[in-house]
């Protein structure tokens, strides 16, 4: 692959991402897309957001040899890394750091975001507490219900939870409700979007923040193995996670991407949220990007045991890198997840997050194919004290 | 010269205002699509915008949102509203259609199919609101062969270079959104909106239509002296959904009248 540059200064991916929203959000757009322009090249800007990955999050997150489990499974080696670690306990406060610093700069005092699982409505709610920002999370209403302990803690964090009742009452109606309310209060509030998806700038933007992921692999890999990791494995819902670790490997060839999608119930079910494995360009959420949607174009309903993959898109950044061949993407279902959620809970004693296990279940599935010589990075994006609930359900068991 | 164009024209001569009255297809019933349109044009719309259904409606309010999910119930998709357009089309030819919706139905049916289709079909004018005019290129161009308008928005946002750039791609008129948020939304100031028609009669010779939080026969009398065509569509909405089905015709009938007398006095 040539020099990797994108998105071009509009926001594509090739064909891929763009902005294609209402003019009513066309300025707003634009004036994050230059605040952003002159935050990136800042090295003040850029020296104050390390400072809060260091001293508020908790980074560099470590990776850790999963040596046992790697045993058992009898072929490459399989590395963790800990995102799950994080303060809040998942990659997404990475990217909320970053966009709140960036709402400070532009004198923004009210921040809205939307969330699936609940993680990024809390990670967006933990930074408004700390820099004192007033914060409205949207939520499904479907999601409130799955997800009632994230609520709580949101709630705690002193941000208001709106229920959004529109459409299929889950992530991309929350997603809709945010950009209206954005919409509406644009002068003094910022859109803390919570993966690589949305209109230009977010998918590039959102992407640099999380990328600190992949360069702290960079250099943990060598000082570990003495080299770079064959392959990286991450699971993908809008993405965010998988960017952030795909993106300083891109230029490096000998390294396989590959994006882990929820395939639910399987793939022929048609319960899944596997886009980019099953689905087809469209529009939505202000950019071009693999979507489920029915023949007539509809946006179609999702499923998968973890809240935070149900989504029916995906970042525009994954759609190329797949046309591309660059990534790889798969599917893993709902019962392959908690096997291996399961697994790692009694093998490491690392309980992942029911999202995190679609990429840990991946892993052990190409594991076994491969050489011990060879290395496996799965990024571990969260950890699974808010699945305890969704777990002991499908185990039949009544907490 | 295009039927949308022709309106206007028609009406600049006698001194009058457009009304465009929207209605979403599928809403309250697929049957009474054809029928909600004939009844609009009767009792005094100028246009008819015509919205299709979508999952996502991201710029729409509350009100046009129930009345998509409705007609998404209904089952219907974009080739049923292209339908009832060329079927009200046997027995109007003079009323302008534009159809309002967004980009995905559209990319989903194949743009230039759809282009095709809606040539066939009678309509006028599109407004696809996530198509800005950056990123809709071939298919302005495809319209535009096809003798079909691209109808853009602006907003109260929208800069100076920004105008400049919509005009320059428009067609049939442009649609002044009158206020921050989305469709239904609170009250217009209606001075404010006034005061920001010169801006843009000063980037383009088309038309201007104000819409978005225009609720009642005064606002649309307000409006109507400065801009050159209202668009009423939330309100109808509601006064549609506090009725039942079979009275929709008769509503929408007694919700244009006062509104058109108030716009001609």
């Amino acid at each position: 692959m040539q020099m990797y540059d994108l998105p071009d200064p509009r926001g594509h991916f090739g064909p891929y991402g763009g902005v294609f929203v209402a003019e009513t959000l066309s300025h707003a757009l634009d004036e994050l897309r230059d605040a952003y322009a002159r935050c990136r090249g800042n090295a003040a800007f850029m020296a104050e957001f390390h400072h809060e990955l260091k001293h508020y999050v908790g980074r560099p997150s470590p990776v850790y040899h999963a040596k046992r489990w790697s045993e058992l499974l009898g072929g490459a080696q399989i590395y963790l890394k800990r995102e799950d670690l994080n303060h809040t306990g998942a990659h997404k406060i990475n990217n909320t750091i970053g966009q709140a610093l960036l709402a400070r700069h532009m004198g923004k005092k009210r921040v809205i975001a939307e969330t699936g699982a609940g993680m990024h409505g809390v990670a967006s709610a933990t930074v408004a507490a700390r820099f004192g920002m007033q914060c409205v999370v949207y939520m499904g209403s479907e999601d409130i219900k799955r997800q009632a302990q994230n609520v709580y803690r949101m709630k705690l964090l002193g941000a208001e939870v709106v229920a959004v009742e529109s459409g299929s009452k889950t992530l991309k109606d929350a997603l809709n409700e945010a950009m209206r309310d954005w919409v509406t209060n644009v002068e003094d509030t910022f859109y803390i979007l919570g993966t690589v998806a949305g209109p230009h700038p977010y998918p590039m933007m959102v992407r640099d923040f999380q990328s600190v992921i992949g360069e702290e692999c960079k250099l943990q890999m060598p000082e570990m193995t003495g080299r770079q990791p064959d392959a990286l494995i991450a699971c993908v819902g809008g993405g965010s996670n998988a960017m952030g670790m795909f993106y300083p490997y891109i230029g490096d060839a000998k390294v396989r991407l590959i994006g882990v999608e929820a395939a639910g119930e399987g793939l022929a079910s048609g319960k899944h949220a596997a886009s980019l494995c099953a689905g087809r360009p469209g529009v939505l959420h202000g950019n071009r990007t693999y979507l489920l949607q029915d023949a007539n174009g509809q946006i179609t309903e999702t499923h998968s045991v973890s809240a935070g993959l149900d989504y029916p898109g995906v970042g525009p950044e994954h759609a190329w890198l797949k046309d591309q061949g660059r990534a790889e993407y798969v599917a893993i279902t709902d019962d392959e997840a908690l096997q291996a959620f399961s697994d790692l809970c009694r093998y490491e004693g690392i309980i992942p997050a029911l999202e995190s296990a679609h990429a840990v279940a991946y892993a052990a599935k190409l594991a076994p194919s491969m050489p011990k010589a060879k290395t496996l990075l799965v990024n571990l994006s969260g950890r699974g004290d808010k699945d305890m609930q969704t777990v002991a359900d499908r185990m039949g068991i009544k907490l | 010269m295009s039927r949308i164009a022709g309106r206007f024209a028609e009406l600049k001569a006698v001194g009058r205002k457009a009304l465009i009255m929207f209605v979403t297809a599928g809403d309250p019933a697929p049957s009474l699509t054809v029928p909600l349109m004939h009844a609009l044009a009767e009792s005094g719309a100028d246009i008819l915008e015509i919205g299709v259904p979508f999952s996502d409606p991201m710029a729409d309010g509350p009100v046009i949102q129930r009345a998509s999910e409705r007609a998404l119930k209904h089952g219907v998709g974009l080739s049923d509203v292209l339908h009832s357009v060329s079927s009200f089309r046997k027995q109007n030819s003079k009323t302008p259609v534009v159809l309002m919706g967004y980009a995905n139905p559209i990319e989903a049916m194949g743009v230039e199919k759809f282009v095709a289709a809606a040539k066939a079909a009678g309509v006028d004018g599109l407004i696809v609101v996530d198509y800005p005019p950056e990123e809709c290129g071939p298919f302005v161009e495809l319209c535009g062969k096809a003798g079909i308008d691209c109808i853009f928005l602006l907003a109260p946002t929208s800069t100076d270079a920004r105008i400049i750039e919509v005009a320059r791609v428009a067609s049939g008129f442009v649609y002044y959104v009158s206020l921050r948020g989305v469709t239904g939304a609170g009250h217009i100031d209606s001075d404010e909106v006034l005061a920001r028609l010169p801006k843009i009669r000063a980037a383009t010779r088309l038309p201007v239509g104000v819409g978005f939080g225009i609720r009642d026969a005064e606002s649309a009398r307000r409006i109507s002296r400065g801009a050159d065509a209202v668009v009423i569509a939330s309100r109808l909405i509601q006064e549609l959904e506090a009725v039942p089905p079979a009275q929709a015709v008769e509503c929408a009938r007694a919700f244009v009248k006062p509104i058109r007398e108030a716009m001609d006095a």
